[in-house]
C-alpha cells in the first residue's frame, strides 16, 4: 500500500505539486520544491521567461552595507514598516529583511551580472524611502536578469529525472513539467474544502483539463489591468487571484494600489521610468511660472521648482511613491502647475525628470535600459533633454490573504506549513498576488525581494504541508476532478455561446475601457466617498452588462477573445473589492488617501481589510475567521502585529525619520515583544 | 488621471494594416491577407493598432471577421513575446511605432515569423528555442540555494562583457533572419551559441565549459554558421552575436584539436 508520501501513487502517477505562475515568486518556489525532492507541474499564461517580472528595472534591496554606511537588516525592517505606514504584520518583514543579503548572494552565485564596484564587489544604489545605498542592480533591467537566472535554474530541473523511493530514475518523468500558454481557471476543492489541484485551459488548443496537485501555489502576479493602462504587462489581470477568491480564499487590503509617479504615456501601456533614475541623481521639477512655454533646457535653474526637494528636504526626490505621486498630483492638478503643453494649451499632469546634469558614460553604465525605453517610445534623447513623466498605476500591495508563523525572535519560523498558506487548505499564494510584506505602500526594490523571499519560504512550507496532509490528491476518486473539469468546460461553453442572437450585445473590450476609466479617475491617488459610490454604482452596472457580452471570436484555436471575457468577469469582481475597501476605509494611510480624512486613524483602521466573496455584486468584510492548516485550526483576526517597530506618524520632511538607526539614534530600538504569537491577529 | 495624455492631435487620421492570416499550421487553405483600418492614436505602436482591431474586428470592406491573434506581454521590448515580421523586417511589434513606420499613412504589413511552426495568424511556436537552452546547458550548476556566501568576485569590465550577452530575450529574430536556419538544416542558431559564450565566461559556469562546447560541436552546431551576419543586424538587444559565434567557434576548434590532451 502506497503511503501518501511515496513518490508514486498506487496508480503509478508521480505525486506532484502545482505551481501557477513563473515570475520570480513562482520560479523560486519551484526551485525550493525541487530541492526538497517534490516534483512540480508549472503552469503559466506565457513562457515563464516572458513573465511580467522581466519588466522590473531598478533593482533588489538587501542591507549588505558594503558602503560602510551602517545599514543593517534592522534598519531595512524599520524603513519598510514605516514606508508601509504600519499596515504590514512585522514578523514576515523582519524575515525578509534578514534574508535579503543571503538572497542577493545566491543570485550572484547564479550568475546574475550585477553591476560591480572597482574592487569587484556588488554595487548598490539608492532607492526611495531610505538614505542608504541598499539596492543591488544589473543595469536597469534587474528584473529581467533575476528572472533569467531563476528560469535557468528551473530549466536544470526540467532535465532532471524524478527518482522513486529506492533512488531509481522513473523513465520519462522530470522534476519539472512546464505547461506554458495555459490559463489557470480555478482551484479544485475536495468535499472537505481542501485544495487538491487546479483546472486550467491550454490557450492554443483551448482544451480544459484538471491538474492533480498535493498542493497548489498561486504566484500569478498583480492586477494592473483593472485600471486599464498601467505599468504592468498586459497579462496582469489578477484573474487567478479572483478565481481563488471566488472559491473562498480571503482577499486582503485590496484598496492599497500603488501609483508610481514617473511613467511615460502610450496608447497601449504606460511605460515606467524606474525610481532608480532618481536613485542615481535624477531630479523632479516643474517651471516656477506655470505659463512658461520655453523648452525645458531653456529654463534656467532658478526658475525651476524642484518641488519634492522643497517639500521634503529630508528625503527629497527619494520620498516613497505614495508621497511623491501625491505631491505631483497636488502640484499639477490642484495648483495647475504641470508642464505647459503648447499642443493642448493646457498645463498637463506631467513633470520633468531630469538626468541631464549627469555624465553620459555614468548613465549608460547604470541606467541604459530605462533611458533606451524613453528614447524608443517617447522619441526624445533623455541624455540631453529632461524626460516628461506622468503618474501611473503600478503595483498592488493588497492580494490574497496568507498566513505566517512567527518564531521566538519575531521572525518567520522556517518550514512552518502556515507560511504563505491561504485560508483554503492546500492553496498557497506568493509574490505580488499575496498581501504580506508591503503594508499600505511598497518601497521601491522591495518587491523583487519579497517575491524571491516568499518563494524561499513557500517551497519548504508546501513540503511540510505535504508531510502533514491527511490524504494525497493522487489517492482521491477521479470523480472530484471530473466534476471540476466539467464545470469549467460548461462555463467556457457559456462564454462562447451566450448572446449569439442578441440584438445589441456588449463588447468585452469596451466594457473594460469603461471600467478602467472609472477606476483610474476615482480610485487612485485621491479618493472621495461620493466618487467611490459612483465607482461602485458603475461596477454594478457593468456586472449586469457583462452578462450581455458576445464573444468576438468563436474559433476553437487560440481564442483570445473568449479568454478575455473570462478575465473581464473576474476583473469586475476585483474592482469591487478594491473600491468597496477604499469606500470603507475612512482614513489616509500610505497609498490610500482621502482628502476628507487626511490622517491615519490607527484606532479605527489600524487593521487588515479582509474581504470574503459572497456572490457577484457583493463583498463581505470580516474581522476574524478560522481556517485549518495541516490539521491545526488557526484563528485569524484583522489585528496587525506591530511588535517590532512602534507605529508613529511618517515625517519624510526630516532626514532619517524612517529609522531610528538611520539618524544615529541607535539604542532606541523598540523592545521586541517576541514572545507574542500570531494567534492574536 | 493619466487620461490627460490623450490628445486629439491627428484626429481623423487612420492607420492601415495588411495582415497575413491563417487559422492553423495544417489549415493552409485558410491562408489569406486581410486589411484593416483603425483610428490613429498618439504614441501609437503596432500593438495598439492590433488592440483596436481586436475590439472591433472588421476589414476595410466592412466584413466582420475573427479578431487577429498575436502574442504580447511586456509592451516595452523586454519580454520578446511580440516578435513578428513588420513591413518585411523581423522585430518586436510593441516597439514598432506607427509614426516611424507610416508617417504618411502608408499601409503596414504584418506577417508571422516563418522559421517556427505557425499556431494561428501572427502567433508561432518558439519552443525549440527553449529546448536549445537545455541542449547547451545554459545555466550554472548551483550546489543549492542555501546560504553559501557571495559569488565569485568579478571586475566591472567582466560584468560589462557579460551583461549585454545576458539580455537575450529568446525572441527569435536572429533565427528568422538566418539563412542557415531552414527546413533542411538543424542549425541551432545564434541565440543558443551566444548562451554558450555567456556561461563559459562566468567563473563558475566555466567549470562546465567543455560540455557546453561539445553541445554545439556536431551536427547543427556552431560550424553550420555561414557568417552571413544577418543575425546581428536584427537583434533588438544589439547583442554582439557574430563575436559570440567566432569566440565559440574558436573555442570548439581548440577543444577539438587539443581537448584530448587535457582529458
Ligand atoms: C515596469 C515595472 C518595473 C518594476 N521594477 C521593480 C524594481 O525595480 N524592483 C522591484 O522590487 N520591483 C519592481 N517592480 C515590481 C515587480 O516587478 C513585480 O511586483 C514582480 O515582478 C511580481 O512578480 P511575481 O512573481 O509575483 O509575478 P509575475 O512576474 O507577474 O508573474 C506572474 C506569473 O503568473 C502567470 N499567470 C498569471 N495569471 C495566470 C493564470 N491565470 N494562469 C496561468 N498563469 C498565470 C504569468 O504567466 C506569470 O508567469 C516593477 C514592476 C513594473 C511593472
Ligand atoms: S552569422 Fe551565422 S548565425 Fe548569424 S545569420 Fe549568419 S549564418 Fe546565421
Ligand atoms: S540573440 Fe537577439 S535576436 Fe536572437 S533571440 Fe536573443 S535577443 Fe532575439
Ligand atoms: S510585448 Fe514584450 S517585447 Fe513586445
Amino acid at each position: 500500500m502506497a503511503s501518501k508520501t511515496t513518490v508514486r501513487s498506487e496508480g503509478g502517477k508521480v505525486r506532484r505539486v502545482v505551481v501557477v505562475g513563473g515570475g520570480l515568486a513562482g520560479l523560486m518556489t519551484v526551485i525550493k520544491l525541487c530541492e526538497a525532492k517534490v516534483p512540480v507541474d508549472l503552469l503559466s499564461l506565457v513562457p515563464v521567461k516572458r513573465s511580467h517580472s522581466v519588466c522590473a528595472q531598478g533593482g533588489i534591496n538587501a542591507s549588505v552595507n558594503t558602503k560602510g554606511e551602517g545599514d543593517s537588516p534592522q534598519v531595512h525592517l524599520e524603513e519598510t514598516a514605516y514606508g508601509g505606514d504600519f499596515l504590514a504584520n512585522q514578523p514576515p518583514v523582519r524575515g525578509m529583511a534578514e534574508a535579503a543579503p543571503g538572497i542577493v548572494n545566491m543570485l550572484d552565485r547564479m550568475g546574475v551580472p550585477f553591476n560591480r564596484t572597482p574592487e569587484g564587489l556588488l554595487d548598490f544604489r539608492r532607492f526611495g524611502g531610505t538614505l542608504f545605498h541598499r539596492t543591488a542592480f544589473a543595469g536597469a533591467t534587474t528584473g529581467q536578469q533575476l528572472l533569467y537566472a531563476l528560469d535557468e535554474q528551473v530549466r536544470r530541473f526540467e532535465v532532471e529525472d524524478v527518482v522513486d523511493d529506492h533512488g531509481v530514475s522513473i523513465p520519462g518523468e522530470k522534476m519539472v513539467r512546464k505547461f506554458e500558454m495555459w490559463d489557470f481557471l480555478e482551484p479544485i476543492l475536495d468535499d472537505s474544502g481542501v485544495c487538491v489541484g487546479a483546472v486550467a485551459q491550454d490557450l492554443k488548443t483551448m482544451q480544459i483539463r484538471p491538474f492533480l496537485g498535493d498542493a497548489v501555489v498561486l504566484a500569478t502576479g498583480g492586477p494592473g489591468l483593472v485600471f486599464g493602462r498601467s505599468t504592468n504587462s498586459v497579462i496582469c489581470t489578477g484573474t487567478a487571484a479572483i478565481a481563488a477568491y471566488k472559491a473562498g480564499a480571503v482577499y486582503a487590503n485590496g484598496e492599497f494600489i500603488q501609483v508610481h509617479p514617473t511613467a511615460i504615456p502610450g496608447a497601449d501601456k504606460l511605460r515606467l521610468i524606474s525610481e532608480s533614475a532618481r536613485g542615481e541623481g535624477g531630479r523632479i521639477w516643474v517651471p516656477k511660472d506655470k505659463a512658461d512655454k520655453r523648452a525645458a533646457n531653456d529654463i534656467p535653474e532658478r526658475e525651476r521648482d524642484y518641488f519634492l526637494e522643497r517639500m521634503y528636504p529630508g528625503y527629497g526626490n527619494l520620498v516613497p511613491r505614495d508621497i511623491a505621486s501625491r505631491a505631483l498630483f497636488k502640484t499639477c492638478f490642484h495648483e495647475g502647475r504641470g508642464i505647459f503643453d503648447e499642443a493642448t494649451g493646457k498645463n498637463e499632469l506631467a513633470v520633468y525628470l531630469d538626468l541631464t546634469h549627469k555624465d553620459e558614460k555614468f548613465l549608460r553604465a547604470k541606467l541604459a535600459g530605462i533611458l533606451e525605453i524613453y528614447e524608443k517610445f517617447a522619441g526624445v534623447d533623455p541624455y540631453k533633454h529632461p524626460m516628461k513623466v506622468f503618474p501611473a498605476v503600478h503595483y498592488s500591495m493588497g492580494g490574497l490573504w496568507v498566513d505566517y508563523e512567527a518564531d521566538a525572535r519575531g521572525s518567520l519560523k522556517a518550514g512552518s506549513p502556515r507560511n504563505h498558506a491561504t485560508n483554503l487548505p492546500g492553496l498557497y499564494a506568493v509574490g505580488e498576488v499575496d498581501y504580506q510584506y508591503h503594508g499600505a505602500n511598497r518601497l521601491g526594490a522591495n518587491s523583487l525581494l519579497s517575491c524571491i523571499y516568499g518563494g524561499l519560504v513557500t517551497g519548504p512550507a508546501v513540503a511540510s504541508y505535504r508531510q502533514a496532509m491527511a490524504k494525497s490528491a493522487f489517492d482521491l476518486p477521479k470523480s472530484i476532478f471530473e466534476k471540476a473539469e466539467k464545470r469549467a468546460t460548461d462555463d467556457y461553453a457559456r462564454i462562447l455561446t451566450q448572446n449569439t442572437d442578441a440584438k445589441a450585445p456588449e463588447n468585452a473590450y469596451k466594457l473594460h475601457e469603461e471600467l478602467a476609466e472609472t477606476m483610474l479617475r476615482d480610485c487612485t491617488i485621491e479618493r472621495d466617498n461620493k466618487a467611490l459610490d459612483g465607482v461602485l454604482a458603475k461596477i454594478g452596472e457593468l456586472d449586469l452588462r457583462v452578462k450581455s457580452v458576445r464573444v468576438t471570436d468563436t474559433s476553437q484555436r487560440v481564442n483570445q477573445g473568449a479568454q478575455f471575457v473570462r478575465h473581464l468577469e473576474n476583473m469586475l469582481v476585483l474592482a469591487r473589492v478594491i473600491a468597496q475597501g477604499a469606500r470603507n476605509r475612512d482614513e489616509s494611510r500610505g497609498a490610500h488617501y482621502k482628502p476628507d480624512f487626511p490622517r491615519r486613524d490607527d484606532e479605527r483602521f489600524g487593521r487588515t481589510t479582509l474581504a470574503v466573496h459572497e456572490q457577484v455584486g457583493s463583498v463581505k468584510f470580516v474581522r476574524a475567521f478560522d481556517y485549518t492548516c495541516a490539521g491545526e485550526t488557526v484563528h485569524v483576526t484583522d489585528a496587525i502585529d506591530t511588535s517590532l517597530v512602534t507605529p508613529r506618524e511618517r515625517k519624510y520632511e526630516q532626514a532619517g525619520a524612517a529609522s531610528a538607526a538611520a539618524t544615529g539614534k541607535l539604542g532606541s530600538e523598540p523592545e521586541s515583544k517576541s514572545g507574542a504569537t500570531t494567534e492574536a491577529r | 488621471m493619466a487620461e490627460s495624455d490623450r490628445k486629439d492631435v491627428g484626429a481623423g487620421r487612420k492607420v492601415r494594416l495588411r495582415v497575413r492570416r491563417q487559422d492553423g499550421a495544417e489549415r493552409v487553405e485558410t491562408k489569406r491577407w486581410e486589411e484593416f483600418e483603425v483610428p490613429y492614436l498618439p504614441q501609437m505602436n503596432v500593438i495598439s493598432a492590433l488592440m483596436q482591431i481586436q475590439k472591433d474586428p472588421r476589414t476595410v470592406d466592412g466584413k466582420t471577421v475573427a479578431p487577429v491573434v498575436w502574442e504580447c506581454s511586456c509592451l516595452e521590448e523586454v519580454c520578446g513575446a511580440c516578435t513578428m515580421v513588420v513591413n518585411g523586417k523581423v522585430r518586436q511589434a510593441c516597439s514598432a511605432l506607427v509614426d516611424a513606420l507610416a508617417p504618411k499613412g502608408e499601409t503596414i504589413t504584418l506577417e508571422p515569423m516563418s522559421k517556427f511552426p505557425l499556431v494561428r495568424d501572427l502567433c508561432v511556436d518558439r519552443s525549440r528555442m527553449f529546448e536549445d537552452l537545455k541542449r547547451v546547458r545554459a545555466w550554472i550548476e548551483l550546489d543549492g540555494t542555501h546560504e553559501l556566501g557571495a559569488g565569485p568576485r568579478e571586475s566591472a569590465r567582466a560584468q560589462e562583457e557579460r551583461y549585454p550577452l545576458s539580455r537575450c530575450m529568446t525572441c527569435g529574430c536572429c533565427l528568422e533572419a538566418c539563412p542557415q536556419v531552414n527546413d533542411s538544416s538543424s542549425f541551432v542558431g545564434a541565440a543558443a551559441v551566444n548562451q554558450v559564450r555567456l556561461f563559459n565566461l562566468h567563473p563558475s559556469g566555466a567549470m562546465n565549459r567543455v560540455e557546453r562546447l561539445e553541445s554545439v560541436m556536431g551536427e547543427g552546431g556552431v560550424a553550420d554558421c555561414g557568417k552571413a551576419q544577418n543575425c546581428v543586424e536584427v537583434c533588438p538587444k544589439e547583442i554582439p552575436l557574430v563575436d559570440s559565434i567566432s569566440q565559440v567557434a574558436r573555442d570548439t576548434t581548440k577543444h577539438l584539436l587539443f581537448g584530448w590532451l587535457l582529458k
